[in-house]
């Protein structure tokens, strides 16, 4: 009673505001949550529109693809990486085929890295396309995303000629790439419709790439306008969700994520040998945050930092793409090297990462002395950029809390493999 | 640092809590005392020679061959390890640590092998150590909440085990 008494006392309205709590609420957001992009759910602990805890809940599409790694050789696992981060199927392979190089030593000739590189870097860019056109989603806008599946399309479109598939490639394996890029195809529907040019008409693929890529870089200023520097997208992410540096090491974040906060760290350049020869003689900037053009409203880690460094690794994988194709026919030796289904993995272990566009996936291989791996683990990047999602969220309004994940840029096929 | 270096430092800081090394592998590897893991760690994170702050993976391997054909050409007595990959952003160097456990704690079978869990040094650790217990079964003492991850709550038996049987019946669904 005594209590009671001394609230009403109080003259402040601010702090009898404060008083007046409402009760706490446990809300499920997802599995199927249009952005939480695929099976990941959320439990949130909500006062009111603020959110005071999130804890997510992960497994959805779990297929136990370690297991069934265990049972397969190598190439037949590929197709199983596909499926893991199925928007960079391409970037998948080649981490996977490299760490079973790694462990029988297999050094692949100049040309099948060099198709790697303009195929990896092309896999990039569609998946940051992705990435930005889903963000905007979860935002509330509807036109990039239009834009960017547009220009993904153009991206399938050529890899399809290079392997025959559109989502799941299996194109890259242990000893190099399945086929030798197209002499010649006929220009993707939607370059020749766009750059008003005959679809009968037939160019090489790496005319037909050029072609993509001279399309596609005057419009990434367009997807500025539209999104980075749109004050409506910077008021939703700038300022919000930030990661600080010393956190995310020790949540084990790589990517644009880690990027985004500050650490100056790419694969491509700082990762093992066998990975970063690959890339050898490239020239390409690693974007990490603060950013000089960055608006005065955004911050270091924050949403809209993750965000911009994907926009500014589309340009760099843009220019990567332009250098392979300009070292390819001079590229030697052979597209791949024999690699046999019944190849028996020696008995060691090794451990490889790889800059996929979401960060850096790692695959283990124990092998002892049968063409099956004893024992195939896939690390993924995504599950360690969502584990940060907890301490992200605490504290903001539950209508951020789709700008936070989404900034996260996770695909759940990878998370539960 | 090489693994070599890093090595003779953990020996000289740790005696025969460092049980063995194999520095001739793909990744060279350190092999610690279960006890030990943790002071391991937190040494090999904030040493100033060494700053191992990402933790790459952590994972767990079943050795065991319950095919008794290939069981004559399998090196390995049965026992579960699980693997550290740290590397260091600042130094840009990698180590593996190793820790091997019985399969079973006490040897009793369904009994689950117990190491101190190092997600106080590394948060990432977190994640992956409920992810080892749900798939390889191995128990993470004073893990802040070790509950499965990625198979469903009531799940029977640890996937990954090499002598793992695929449920006939889950929730009315028939396995095979």
């Amino acid at each position: 009673m005594a209590q009671l008494v001394m609230s009403i006392e109080v003259e402040d309205p601010r702090i009898v505001e404060f008083d007046v709590r409402t009760d706490e609420m446990l809300v499920n957001m997802g599995p199927q949550h249009p952005s939480t992009h695929g099976v990941l759910r959320l439990l949130l602990r909500t006062d009111g529109e603020i959110v005071h805890e999130v804890t997510p809940y992960i497994g959805y599409l779990h297929r136990c693809a370690e297991k069934i790694g265990e049972n397969l050789s190598p190439p037949q696992w590929i197709p199983y990486t596909d499926r893991m981060d199925y928007l960079a199927g391409m970037n998948m392979n080649l981490g996977m085929s490299l760490a079973v190089e790694k462990l029988v030593d297999m050094e692949v000739p100049d040309k099948a890295m060099t198709i790697r590189v303009i195929i990896a870097e092309l896999g990039r860019i569609a998946s940051h396309l992705v990435a930005m056109g889903t963000y905007g989603l979860d935002l509330g806008t509807f036109s990039p995303f239009l834009y960017a599946f547009r220009e993904r399309e153009i991206i399938l479109d050529l890899f399809e000629e290079v392997c025959g598939a559109r989502l799941t490639y299996s194109y890259i394996t242990p000893g190099g790439v399945t086929h030798d890029l197209p002499a010649q195809i006929p220009i993707p529907p939607g370059l020749a419709s766009l750059t008003g040019q005959s679809p009968n008409k037939k160019v090489s693929w790496l005319e037909a790439t050029t072609m993509f890529l001279n399309w596609l870089e005057p419009r990434i200023q367009e997807y500025h306008t539209l999104l980075t520097r749109n004050s409506i997208f910077i008021k939703r992410t700038a300022r919000l969700g930030i990661l600080p540096r010393d956190l995310a090491i020790n949540y084990g974040c790589t990517g644009p994520v880690l990027r985004g906060s500050g650490v100056d760290w790419d694969l491509r350049r700082d990762g093992e040998p066998i990975y970063t020869r690959m890339y050898e003689g490239y020239e390409f900037d690693i974007p990490v945050g603060p950013f000089e053009d960055a608006p005065p409203e955004a911050e270091l880690g924050d949403n809209w930092c993750r965000f911009y460094v994907r926009m500014r690794e589309v340009v760099e994988a843009i220019g990567l793409v332009r250098q392979g194709i300009e070292r390819y026919p001079s590229a030697e030796g052979s597209y791949r090297l024999p690699y046999k289904l019944s190849t028996k993995l020696p008995k060691d272990e090794c451990y490889l990462e790889t800059e996929c566009p979401r960060g850096a996936m790692g695959f283990y291989f124990v092998g002892d002395g049968h063409a099956e791996p004893f024992r195939a683990r896939a690390k993924s990047s995504s599950f360690c950029n969502l584990t940060v999602t907890g301490p992200l969220c605490e504290g903001f309004l539950l209508a951020d809390i789709p700008a936070v994940v989404g900034s996260l840029d996770v695909v759940m096929g990878e998370i539960d493999r | 640092m090489t693994t070599e270096e890093i090595h003779q430092l953990l020996v000289d800081q740790f005696g025969d809590k460092i049980t063995s090394a194999n520095l001739e592998a793909k990744d060279p590897w350190i092999e610690v005392a279960a006890n030990a893991i943790v002071e391991v760690a937190q040494f090999v994170q904030q040493d100033e020679r060494l700053r191992f702050d990402h933790l790459n993976n952590l994972c767990g391997v079943d050795y065991l061959e319950p095919d008794p054909k290939k069981a004559k050409k399998f090196d390995h007595d049965p026992h579960v390890e699980v693997i550290y990959h740290l590397s260091s952003y600042e130094l840009k160097h990698r180590l593996v640590l190793k820790v091997k456990l019985p399969r079973w704690k006490g040897d009793a079978a369904g009994e689950l092998p117990e190491i101190p869990s190092v997600s106080g040094v590394w948060a990432a650790a977190d994640w992956h150590e409920r992810e080892a217990f749900d798939l390889v079964g191995i128990h993470f003492a004073d893990h802040p909440n070790l509950v499965r991850i990625l198979c469903p709550e009531d799940w029977v038996g640890h996937p990954l085990r090499k002598d793992y049987e695929f449920p006939l019946e889950y929730h009315g669904i028939r396995g095979k």
